[in-house]
């Protein structure tokens, strides 16, 4: 497809045939202009097919490479062909396309690289259980403490950087806990972020990656992620 | 006589060991810079396996009080750095393999791309 914006959403999608098109379909039809790139992470159904129909550039994986690698592909097709801003929106419609002006003026507004979508700021209709709600909680608290920042949401992937983040993501995009990692590499490597308020749906179609009793599992793993990245180097550029 | 029955064990093991890996150097089935870890760490175990003296002084060295064991905690010790070694290689394959897979995702949407401005014209 012919570049027609300065806007790219990167919408990674892995096995989400049903809800693919109906995504991209809401993001052509904002009053922004913006570009789609869709990025088929290795599905078994045809997704691709059905991001194809809708006349999006598609990406597609040899194989699975996870959320990480995926969305990282999109930040180097943002490069290559020069996009000011990205987008990144889930392919499976948990993300509500309307808002993402929010986050561009956001970003535009209090002059940072990064806007995060965050479901627990404000907006409150984001219902959850008693153990996720302290998972969340220790997630806040052990971020503050390292990035001397609140943010409240750091494994949503609903977010908006500007040209330097995507240039140095394409580069160093993490692979394994990519929300929660990248947002401490973002910090350790001189970026700025905010956060706003959005909403998120329930799943449309097929289940969260994460269910009741990993999630536990889930968290110590992402923490540990978050402290081996603390460690990690600045990275020289 | 336990004691010489182990160094005995122990040198036959890093012999054969040592073969094989000459065998695969051979046959062209290991990387020269994978065999420097195995034949310096079947070196040290056989150097330790064949000198007394040199055992009883690492034994007394980390505490042991049965030298000849000391063997087996050295190996253990080259095991693990093998390992871990092979742990780096991983990642860094790992790393590889997804830009690679990244990089032909990307190829194959701009072949897409040129073929359709190919064909339009």
């Amino acid at each position: 497809m012919k570049k027609r914006a300065d806007i790219l959403a990167i919408v990674p999608a892995l096995n989400e045939e049903k809800a693919i098109g109906h995504v991209i379909k809401e993001i052509k039809t904002l009053d922004v202009p913006i570009d789609v790139v869709v990025i088929d992470d290795g599905s078994d159904d045809c997704t691709a097919d059905a991001a194809q129909k809708t006349g999006t550039t598609v990406l597609s994986l040899p194989y699975n490479l996870g959320i990480g690698g995926a969305v990282q592909t999109g930040f180097q097709y943002a490069v290559q062909h020069g996009y000011q801003k990205a987008v990144q929106v889930d392919g499976d419609g948990q993300h509500i396309p309307k808002e993402i002006p929010l986050l561009l003026q956001a970003m535009d507004n209090q002059n940072v690289d990064v806007v995060i979508g965050s479901r627990f700021l404000g907006k409150g209709d984001f219902v959850s259980s008693a153990p996720r709600r302290m998972g969340i909680r220790i997630f806040q608290g052990v971020n503050s403490l390292f990035l001397k920042q609140k943010i409240t949401d750091n494994t949503s992937g609903f977010r908006a950087y500007n040209q330097r983040a995507i240039a140095f993501l394409a580069e160093y995009y993490p692979h394994d806990y990519p929300e929660p990692e990248s947002v401490i590499l973002l910090k350790k490597n001189g970026f700025t972020m905010t956060e706003i308020p959005v909403h998120m749906r329930q799943r449309e179609h097929g289940q969260s990656s994460i269910s009741a009793f990993r999630a536990v599992y889930y968290m110590i793993k992402v923490l540990l992620a978050i402290f081996v990245g603390m460690f990690k180097k600045q990275i020289k550029r | 006589m336990m004691q010489l029955r182990v160094q005995i064990v122990t040198v036959l093991v890093g012999l054969v060991l040592l073969g094989l890996i000459f065998q695969l150097i051979r046959k062209n089935r290991l990387l020269e810079r994978y065999v420097i870890l195995w034949i310096a760490s079947t070196g040290l175990l056989l150097a330790v396996a064949i000198w007394k003296q040199l055992m009883e002084k690492f034994a007394q060295f980390i505490g042991i009080y049965y030298p000849p064991s000391a063997l087996f905690v050295l190996a253990i010790f080259c095991g693990m750095a093998i390992i871990l070694h092979f742990s780096v290689v991983i990642s860094q394959l790992t790393k590889q393999n997804h830009k690679l897979a990244q990089e032909v995702a990307l190829l194959q949407a701009d072949l897409k791309n040129l073929e359709a401005k190919l064909y339009k014209k």
